[in-house]
């Protein structure tokens, strides 16, 4: 259904389930990773808290939800909700005195265990119609967020949250905040690197091709489907939890709107169905553009003296999602995962045109 | 809970839900033929509000006046969506083209009330304030005469799927394959379809810009218009019709009732309810066909 690599580099089953088909992915991975390490000791404080930090985190959540998408083939437009769940779950144990590695893996596998109610549907419908089952749910779960003050502390209430430890260290500061928002971060992206190469991953890729045929060779459609729903949700549980603890710091009700889901929607889709670099250049585009573009707006009017409301301005960030979710669907369904693709494969046999027609 | 109260609530909810329908006729058209559900109908109901807003207050003329250029405007804009976007999508999974109606309803939510200023613009179709009294109970007349205009054009769309065009449609709807070979143009078809579903949205814009002005919320239509669809059985306009009545009669008597206890706000939330209960206990609606799969 997404994509398969074309050419004929790997001819057996041993290469096709090696972590790096290229040796050029691991290189490229190994710089990345330790760029990201000492980027805090490098970086200034101001964009390490407001750029670096927010797309580690929002990385994160785009790999869960593509998990969903993009391996399983589930459409998701409720994984905001799904979010919310884990971080309310999170901050309230944080309050009542569970430490914090505890409070996120519970916040988890609550987000899970409401996730699932809702990923129920998805066993008896699909495509469309669970579409529809998911943007009931982010309805729903903002609904009961909102309207029950024992969750949110009313409507427009939000909770700070305490200070934590994790791992015995407390999570004061830029720094710290960080590096424990790239372990999460790390964690996630290991497991959707090695999910692929499992029975597991291989299972959930037949039932996205085609369910009735992965079910005549025996791949139980109902176990897999619930299954990805189970770790999709679990994962934007953790994420939430993180979300609340290393970057909002308070949780309110109007953060995990419908916006948030479509944003990471958009992320996915623009990243790569399926790729997991891909949702790190999709997070990235989706969450810089906008900033970029509304500076440039606004240095355009004030340099032209140019007349544009600030209406116009403040709905720049929708149009561009919008656009963004439309533009690759039409021109690159596969998204910046494909383009980095076929640069790579470009340069990889770059002296030669024969790859060129 | 005295019945009088109950019973104006459930006559509003009735005229309301005809209403709601509207919207949800956009979306079992474009069903019909295509086999898509359009994520954006609750955009282009606004778009129509909008359009209308616009073509009155730029040209000066009367809201009347202006309904009918609006109304050719957006057929021409439906038809041009999936001219630009929809033809291209053909053969990908439907995954993406559902998300690519996504994209568009976010996209026109970005871009009309950032090009048109976001505040609420009003709409005023002469329709007077005071509500008609029916012995007892009281009824909102902007209500009530939406909720006729939508029964009419609701039984417009019914008749049309018997003229000549409508079979045309239906029997795309039924098999592409097979409609195009017999020289059915499959793709006129659809587009006719979308355009006719934004003249649908046009007139439930206007409707519901009259009743609560024009602004981005408008859009929100896109999920209590789901919840008929999915209920009536996306491909069935008697279904649309009975379903958008009980998901109006079912909104107003849970605000009136439930409102005081949890302190307001189930209005949107009973929308989201019957898509769920439905897709749980009769994924197909109660009036839409099942389909059969083949590996």
């Amino acid at each position: 259904m997404f994509y398969r690599r074309a050419g004929i580099r790997h001819t057996r089953y041993q290469d096709e389930r090696q972590l790096w088909p290229l040796p050029f992915d691991k290189g490229l991975v190994a710089v990345i990773a330790a760029l990201l390490v000492v980027a805090p000791f490098v970086v200034e404080p101001l964009y390490l808290s407001s750029y670096l930090l927010p797309w580690i985190i929002w990385s994160t959540a785009a790999l869960g939800l593509n998990f969903l998408m993009g391996t399983a083939g589930q459409i998701h437009l409720g994984y905001g909700a799904v979010m919310a769940i884990g971080a309310y779950t999170a901050v309230h144990l944080v309050l009542a005195g569970i430490p914090f590695e505890i409070a996120m893996l519970a916040g988890g596998v609550m987000s899970a265990a409401i996730g699932i109610v809702f990923g129920a549907a998805a066993l008896r419908v699909k495509g469309l119609y669970l579409a529809m089952a998911t943007l009931a749910m982010q309805y729903i779960v903002d609904f009961v967020i909102m309207h029950f003050p024992a969750i949110s502390g009313g409507s427009l209430a939000s909770i700070a949250v305490p200070p934590v430890t994790f791992l015995g260290v407390p999570v004061i500061g830029d720094v710290r905040t960080y590096f424990v928002a790239l372990i999460i971060c790390a964690m996630v992206t290991l497991f959707m690197l090695n999910v692929q190469r499992t029975s597991f991953g291989r299972a959930l890729a037949a039932v996205r091709e085609k369910d009735y045929a992965a079910e005549v060779i025996g791949v139980s459609t109902f176990k897999f489907k619930l299954l990805a729903f189970w770790t999709s949700s679990f994962i934007g549980g953790v994420v939430g939890a993180v979300l609340a603890v290393c970057y909002l710091r308070s949780v309110s009700p109007d953060q995990f709107h419908l916006e948030l889901s479509i944003q990471l929607v958009a992320m996915v889709i623009v990243g790569g169905l399926g790729s997991v670099l891909g949702s790190f250049f999709g997070a990235a585009l989706i969450l810089f553009t906008p900033i970029l573009l509304n500076n440039l707006i606004g240095s355009l009017a004030s340099d032209f003296g140019l007349a544009i409301s600030t209406d116009l301005r403040s709905h720049v960030p929708l149009m561009l999602y919008g656009a963004l979710i439309i533009g690759f669907l039409l021109w690159e369904p596969l998204g910046l995962a494909k383009i980095y693709n076929n640069f790579r494969n470009y340069l990889l046999v770059w002296p030669f045109r024969h790859a060129q027609r | 809970m005295d019945y009088i109260l109950l019973t104006e609530l459930a006559i509003n909810g009735v005229f309301v839900g005809l209403m709601y329908a509207l919207v949800a006729v956009g979306i079992v058209l474009i069903y019909k033929t295509s086999g898509l559900a359009n994520l954006a109908q609750g955009a282009l109901a606004m778009m129509g509000g909008y359009a209308t807003w616009a073509v009155a207050s730029y040209f000066g003329l009367p809201v009347w006046g202006a309904i009918p250029i609006a109304i050719v405007l957006m057929f021409l804009v439906g038809a041009l969506i999936e001219r630009l976007a929809l033809r291209r999508m053909i053969g990908q999974p439907v995954i993406m083209v559902i998300m690519l109606t996504l994209g568009l309803e976010i996209l026109l939510r970005g871009l009309l009330p950032g090009v048109f200023g976001s505040a609420v613009k009003r709409l005023d179709l002469g329709i007077p304030n005071a509500p008609i009294f029916l012995g007892d109970f009281l009824i909102n007349r902007s209500i009530l005469i939406g909720g006729i205009i939508s029964l009419v054009m609701i039984c417009l769309a019914l008749v049309f799927f018997n003229s000549r065009l409508g079979v045309m449609m239906r029997a795309v709807s039924d098999d592409q394959t097979a409609s195009w070979s017999v020289g059915i143009r499959v793709e006129r078809a659809i587009a006719v379809a979308w355009g006719l579903s934004s003249v649908m949205a046009t007139v439930a814009g206007v409707l519901w810009g009259a009743t609560q002005g024009i602004d981005w919320s408008l859009s929100l239509l896109l999920i209590k218009a789901l919840a008929i669809a999915i209920l009536g059985g996306l491909d069935s306009i008697p279904g649309v019709l009975i379903a958008g009545v009980i998901v109006g009669v079912a909104e107003s008597l849970a605000s009136g009732i439930l409102d005081p206890l949890v302190g307001g706000g189930t209005r949107d939330v009973v929308a989201s309810v019957i898509i769920l209960l439905t897709l749980l206990v009769k994924p197909h609606g109660l009036f839409g066909r099942e389909h059969i799969e083949r590996v």
